[in-house]
């Protein structure tokens, strides 16, 4: 059995919840990850801070598009501060495993749009690791190879 | 099915000269099917930088010492080597980092000099980013716009669209030797010639081709010709601008800076003969050097064998990739019809999921737009897939590749 291409995943890509279209949202974002061309849009309906359904758009990969179906339903009736308060934990636990760092931002593309349309902010989620490769990591490389 | 008997099998001695093909990936040997990306490198190109660096490490063009001179004449020699190969005069062979420089180095030259307001630059659908965006940016400059030839439905360059477009006061012509998403190899002569007959200037991106097909720059017909170090087996930072001598006599220089000049008053330069002209700052000399022993490495094989080899192989990909359920195949489906790469697309399987099951495989593919967005909105893809070979890749090779993709279809179920 394949840990990332789980039934679970391949379900929620296959057949992916809350996915289409709300009329008049109260929020929307879009965004795409410009080193792979995954595309994910949101629209939001507000309920006072709260989120009262929600609606992705997008193509791309098996791991963006179950990522997005799976967090749709956790996002209903989380507030906006609730919201923002999500990262890079918030996916693993919610897909059920941790992404190498190749697919991460895969993994965290609806949560950032989901950030983007609340918050107005275009920033990766808290957890995504910066460009700044991890020194121990360049040393096996330099050394161990 | 059987890998096919291949008549180049002798090749097969050639991958132990590939150090990196000795490792292991996902505890499998590294079937490395990415070569359009960037080529792997011999033990000669890796020693020929490090000796460099050990024994004869100094500056080029301004100091008489011993080691300066040996310098300079590896730099020259890696200069004169890549001459030979394509059919230029060395003093023709600008160095630059890479492809991608070398068409920018024509846009803020001869295109500042020769685009003004109306006029048109005429690309096609099938460019890399490369040979796109410069020209975007080239045209918002010069209020010149920008159009593209279309492709058949084959990803053939349509030709009848390239006439009618090349009446319309056409000043540049910029289109690649062989597509890297499609493999297209496009008739670049004839190209040529009929777009000098409608008075455009011609440029080429060969960075897909020289690696790959015997090229003589003259006989492309083109006015200006771009490739790269890194896709034929020497070392990333080297790239090749070649320009017939006159149009480098007549450009302006690109950057400014040391060894390009000829004198500096206080307040006005004069310019070094080209290619120096074109050649500012400190180049890369140890690449240079490698790309000399990358050329060794080619031509001692020969271009006509290598070309041979992978034809058959792509021959080979082409006839089992397209045989397997759910799988669509882009560009030509005659193996000498394009260079030595497949892109395809696996119906219910985004391609970064084909390429990460493949990776587990030890099968090392690409995925993506390939950097030509243009030609993706035409093919109706958001991505591809693309396997693409090298002179050291083997039928088995591809047939772990086919093996990889019917794991991932079983998979996905589908």
């Amino acid at each position: 059995m394949d840990p990332l291409y789980r039934e679970y995943i391949l379900d929620h890509y296959k057949n992916p919840r809350n996915f289409g279209e709300l009329p008049e949202p109260d929020a929307e974002f879009e965004d795409r990850n410009p080193l792979c061309g995954d595309e994910m849009g949101v629209q939001i309906k507000l309920d006072g801070d709260r989120i009262e359904d929600v609606r992705f758009h997008g193509q791309g990969c098996a791991i963006s598009q179950a990522t997005a179906s799976i967090i749709s339903d956790e996002l209903k009736g989380k507030t906006v501060a609730e919201v923002a308060a999500l990262g890079r934990g918030f996916i693993a636990e919610e897909i059920g495993i941790e992404l190498s760092p190749t697919r991460l931002k895969c993994g965290l593309l609806s949560l950032k749009v989901v950030q983007g349309a609340l918050l107005g902010t275009d920033e990766w989620p808290s957890g995504t690791p910066d460009e700044d490769p991890d020194a121990a990591e360049v040393a096996k490389l330099r050394n161990e190879i | 099915m059987q890998a096919a008997a291949t008549a180049s099998a002798g090749l097969e001695s050639v991958r132990a000269e590939f150090p990196i093909l000795a490792r292991e990936i996902e505890g499998q040997p590294i079937a490395y099917l990415d070569s359009a990306a960037t080529s792997q490198k011999p033990e000669s190109v890796i020693e020929a930088i490090s000796s460099y660096y050990r024994n004869s490490n100094a500056n080029v063009h301004r100091s008489m010492h011993q080691l300066a001179a040996e310098a300079e004449e590896l730099y020259e020699h890696g200069r004169s080597r890549v001459a030979a190969l394509v059919g230029a005069d060395p003093g023709e062979i600008v160095f630059v980092r890479n492809a991608t420089e070398a068409i920018n180095l024509v846009r803020f030259t001869w295109a500042r000099e020769h685009l003004g307001p109306g006029d048109v630059v005429l690309i096609t659908a099938m460019e890399h980013h490369s040979n796109v965006v410069p020209w975007q940016l080239a045209c918002e400059a010069a209020g010149a716009r920008l159009e593209y030839v279309e492709i058949d439905a084959r990803g053939r360059l349509d030709l009848s669209d390239l006439d009618a477009r090349l009446a319309g006061g056409v000043k540049l012509l910029a289109l690649t030797h062989v597509s890297n998403v499609l493999g297209t190899i496009n008739p670049v002569a004839e190209v040529s010639e009929r777009a000098h007959a409608a008075g455009a200037a011609v440029l080429i991106d060969g960075a897909q081709a020289v690696p790959q097909l015997p090229v003589d720059v003259r006989a492309t017909g083109a006015d200006f010709y771009a490739f790269t170090g890194h896709k034929m087996y020497g070392p990333t930072g080297i790239g090749m601008l070649w320009a017939r001598r006159a149009l480098l006599e007549e450009m302006p220089p690109f950057l400014g800076g040391g060894s390009m000049i000829k004198a500096v008053a206080d307040d006005h330069s004069t310019w070094a003969a080209p290619p120096a002209k074109f050649e500012a700052g400190t180049p890369a000399i140890a690449e240079a050097a490698g790309l000399a022993a990358a050329v060794d490495f080619m031509t001692g094989i020969g271009m006509e064998t290598l070309r041979a080899h992978e034809q058959e192989l792509t021959a080979y990909a082409l006839e089992r990739i397209s045989a397997m359920p759910g799988v669509t195949v882009y560009g030509p489906m005659v193996a000498a019809e394009r260079g030595a790469l497949v892109s395809f697309t696996v119906e219910g399987i985004h391609p970064h999921d084909l390429a990460e099951i493949c990776n587990r495989a030890g099968v090392a593919i690409r995925a993506g737009h390939h950097c030509a967005q243009p030609l993706m909105r035409r093919l109706g893809v958001p991505a591809t897939a693309r396997a693409s070979f090298g002179v050291y890749n083997t039928p088995t090779e591809v047939d772990r590749l086919t093996d990889a993709l019917e794991g991932a279809q079983r998979v996905f179920g589908v």
